[in-house]
């Protein structure tokens, strides 16, 4: 098969060594699981539990927001059976150490799974099978978590061609993805098959870096014995070891020889591609009826025993590390890999979907970085950059805050992967500058989104009260016209000469249709006054009183009158 | 000669021609200059600027009646861009009309609201819902922090929230080199 090749990428120490010779191991349930529920792209599920509810193993936490983002959210389960202890905000393993909702349970040491069925995929329609992913909790693995069930989405209309297993893993430290496909190869093979069926793809290509032999074996192994694959449309192909081999669009185009333009997505070229972990969390989902409460996360870097484990969604990452235990000069803790991870606010945060490796870091091997220096437009990051952008263009811009300017130079087909950093003589991060230009334009468009709206609104508040006035004014006019139409009337029928006139008037005027004619000022007093007399003469709710009443109401008023000149001593009373 | 003459005038009658028909099918509906500064005001529609919403300010900074630096909404970066578009000098935003501040949001305390509806009628966007004597209540999704519902408010229950950092907002910090010091002889 003809391998094809992207421009740039480095080669960084591998470090995977160590991590990868041990099996996986069970990190058992902490004291605490801290789970929360915002963990992949799109909507923040809504809690399901309270504080004080029993839950099981695999019970839904937190339902999918289908409510605001459409589809784009995911559901989250309990990972062990106990008793919720709190939903509540705690620290999120995010850089910027704020808190978000978390559900915190007690775990009961049972580990009680719910009644868990197979999911009969192939007598469902596709979009039950999606909102069964959906609610399973299943989003991609490779570290960005974006759901599942929209990917599977995107091959309804038409059939896909490839389908694309990524299993490169091609950021140092991090093994996690070599452990599962060498020890779990039938089952990720399972879940690829499932994927295929479910994308009625024509092929499927696995890609593994070729620095993990055993994995490729593994794989291999597996897909001469699977019975379920039915055609030789699968196949496993070692890509040589690169970083960032393992990008989406860089195996892509490694495997396909198909480069994604900017704006464009790989399925508009019938290309979808999943994380060997994802297919993984498929298989368990359908076939064996688990939603997604575990991963395989690599805890390596300043440890004495780098290792892997299957750790629960919500486990500390304190008690997850100290199973490897971490050396005394440990000062911090990274989620991910040394290129793209990010420094952890503290200890106590949760692993979460998104956790493939938490790197122990320490002064010795992680240093701080050496002074920025000036930029000597040398160009090694556009020889560097695997999205053939150019590096020294977009830190400029950002630097300068020119973000439009950073925009044209396509700032967000940047996958933060780290290359330009790296190669950089200057030793400038590269990708804060482009992280801080990210974050700032999707502020101003949040921005300019809300005031669109607010413009929308206030034009439409000025619309609906000018229409409001124009329907007052239209109602007093029909008003006024229809109680001088009664009093015409009224007049006609008391003075039948000038009734005459009138219709003597509107027979002359031939052309003209029969138009009341309006009444003289003089009349309309007149009639007012008549009007005015009536309601005089009109009966008052005191006109008819019987004898009782009135003498009631007397001694009302006698009373009144004596408190009156009681209040009053020095003036006469009002009347 | 004539030739000559007869050529530009026919040429003069085509161009002539082609640029009125032009003139009536390009037409530009509007003023497009009002759009552009209307596109940069943050649409609090606040009227501290002395113009009953952001629209109208556009048209009078269009119509040269008003200055650049009217909007405290739109802070110092609001100016700049309006002094860009309209190449003219930036300045500091005029103390008159209000200061910057951080962006807010209206919250009701609902026990102490009476339904007066006054709020209501005084909300630019039509973010407050509620009725007479019922409970009033602010789409903070909607609410631009323009802060006219707070004077009509007969019993002050309306207050000016900060909106807090979450990670849904939460931007990259701009990436600053520490300064280490240089060991002392």
């Amino acid at each position: 098969m003809r391998l094809f090749n992207f421009n740039g990428g480095v080669k960084p120490e591998p470090h995977k060594k160590d991590a990868a010779e041990l099996p996986i191991a069970v990190s058992p349930a902490p004291t605490f699981l801290v789970i929360p529920l915002h963990q992949s792209i799109g909507g923040t599920p809504r809690p399901l539990v309270n504080a004080g509810d029993l839950v099981l193993k695999g019970q839904r936490i937190g339902a999918a927001d289908v409510s605001t983002l459409g589809e784009m959210s995911s559901a989250v389960h309990a990972s062990t059976s106990g008793q919720v202890v709190a939903v509540e905000e705690r620290c999120m393993p995010h850089p910027s150490g704020l808190s978000a909702l978390c559900v915190i349970i007690q775990p009961d040491g049972r580990d009680q799974w719910i009644a868990r069925q197979p999911f009969d995929y192939r007598h469902h329609s596709p979009s039950d099978t999606r909102a069964y992913l959906r609610d399973a909790g299943i989003v991609g693995l490779g570290g960005a978590v974006f759901p599942t069930h929209l990917k599977i989405s995107s091959g309804k209309h038409s059939a896909l061609d490839t389908l694309i297993i990524n299993g490169a893993e091609c950021e140092p430290f991090i093994t996690c993805d070599d452990r599962l496909m060498r020890e779990r190869a039938d089952a990720v093979l399972r879940g690829i098959v499932i994927l295929r069926e479910l994308l009625n793809a024509r092929q499927v290509l696995i890609g593994i870096e070729d620095n993990k032999p055993e994995a490729l074996a593994a794989i291999q192994a597996a897909l001469t014995t699977c019975t379920e694959k039915n055609d030789a449309a699968i196949k496993v192909v070692a890509v040589p070891t690169r970083y960032p081999a393992g990008g989406a669009k860089q195996l892509i185009r490694m495997l396909t020889g198909i480069e994604v333009p900017h704006g464009k997505r790989a399925t508009d070229y019938g290309v979808q591609c999943f994380n060997v972990g994802t297919a993984y969390a498929v298989y368990e989902a359908i076939a064996l009826g688990q939603p997604l409460v575990s991963r395989i996360v690599t805890v390596a870097g300043n440890v004495a025993a780098p290792r892997n484990y299957e750790v629960l969604i919500g486990t500390p990452m304190k008690d997850l590390i100290a199973h490897s235990h971490p050396l005394d000069d440990t000062n911090r803790l990274i989620m991910g890999g040394p290129m793209m991870g990010v420094t952890m606010p503290g200890a106590d945060v949760p692993v979460i979907k998104a956790t493939n490796c938490i790197l122990v870091g320490s002064p010795k091997l992680f240093p701080p970085p050496p002074p920025e220096m000036p930029c000597i437009r040398c160009g090694e990051c556009a020889k560097a950059c695997p999205a053939d952008l150019q590096p020294f263009e977009l830190y400029w811009f950002s630097r300068a805050k020119i973000f439009g300017k950073a925009q044209e130079y396509h700032l967000f087909d940047c996958i933060e992967c780290g290359c330009c950093a790296y190669v950089c003589p200057s030793n400038i991060p590269l990708v804060d500058y482009y992280r801080f230009a990210k974050s700032e334009i999707w502020a101003h468009e949040r921005e300019k989104a809300s005031a669109d709206e607010a413009r929308e609104r206030y034009e439409f508040r000025q619309l609906r009260e000018a229409r409001e006035q124009q329907e007052k004014a239209a109602r007093l006019a029909a008003k006024t016209a229809a109680s001088r139409a009664a009093l015409l009337a009224n007049m006609a029928e008391n003075n039948p000469v000038s009734n005459a006139t009138l219709v003597s008037e509107n027979t002359s005027g031939a052309t003209t249709p029969a138009k009341p004619a309006a009444p003289t000022p003089a009349e309309l007093i007149a009639a007012a006054l008549a009007r005015a007399r009536a309601q005089a003469t009109e009966a008052k709710n005191t006109t008819h009183l019987s004898t009782a009443q009135q003498a009631e109401i007397d001694a009302i008023e006698a009373r009144r009158a004596e408190i009156r000149t009681q209040a009053q001593p020095h003036f006469p009373p009002d009347d | 000669m004539l030739p000559a003459l007869l050529i530009m005038a026919l040429g003069a009658v085509l161009l002539g021609a082609a640029l009125g028909f032009a003139a009536v099918k390009f037409r530009v509906e509007g003023d497009p200059l009002t759009e552009k500064i209307d596109a940069i005001l943050p649409q609090t529609q606040c009227g501290q600027c002395g113009y009953p919403g952001c629209k109208p300010y556009a048209t009078a900074i269009a119509k040269g009646e008003a200055d650049i630096n009217q909007c405290p909404p739109g802070g110092d970066e609001g100016i700049r861009k309006l002094a860009d578009l309209l190449g003219r000098e930036y300045k500091p935003l005029s103390a008159e009309h209000g200061v910057e501040k951080p962006k807010a949001l209206a919250v009701i305390d609902e026990a102490r609201c009476i339904g007066c509806t006054l709020c209501i009628q005084a909300c630019p966007v039509d973010a407050i819902v509620g009725a007479a004597k019922q409970m009033h209540t602010v789409i903070a999704a909607q609410c631009t922090g323009c802060e006219l519902c707070v004077p009509p408010c007969p019993v002050d229950c309306i207050a000016m929230v900060p909106i807090a950092e979450d990670i849904s907002n939460w931007k990259w910090k701009y990436p600053v080199v520490a300064i280490k010091p240089v060991a002392t002889r």
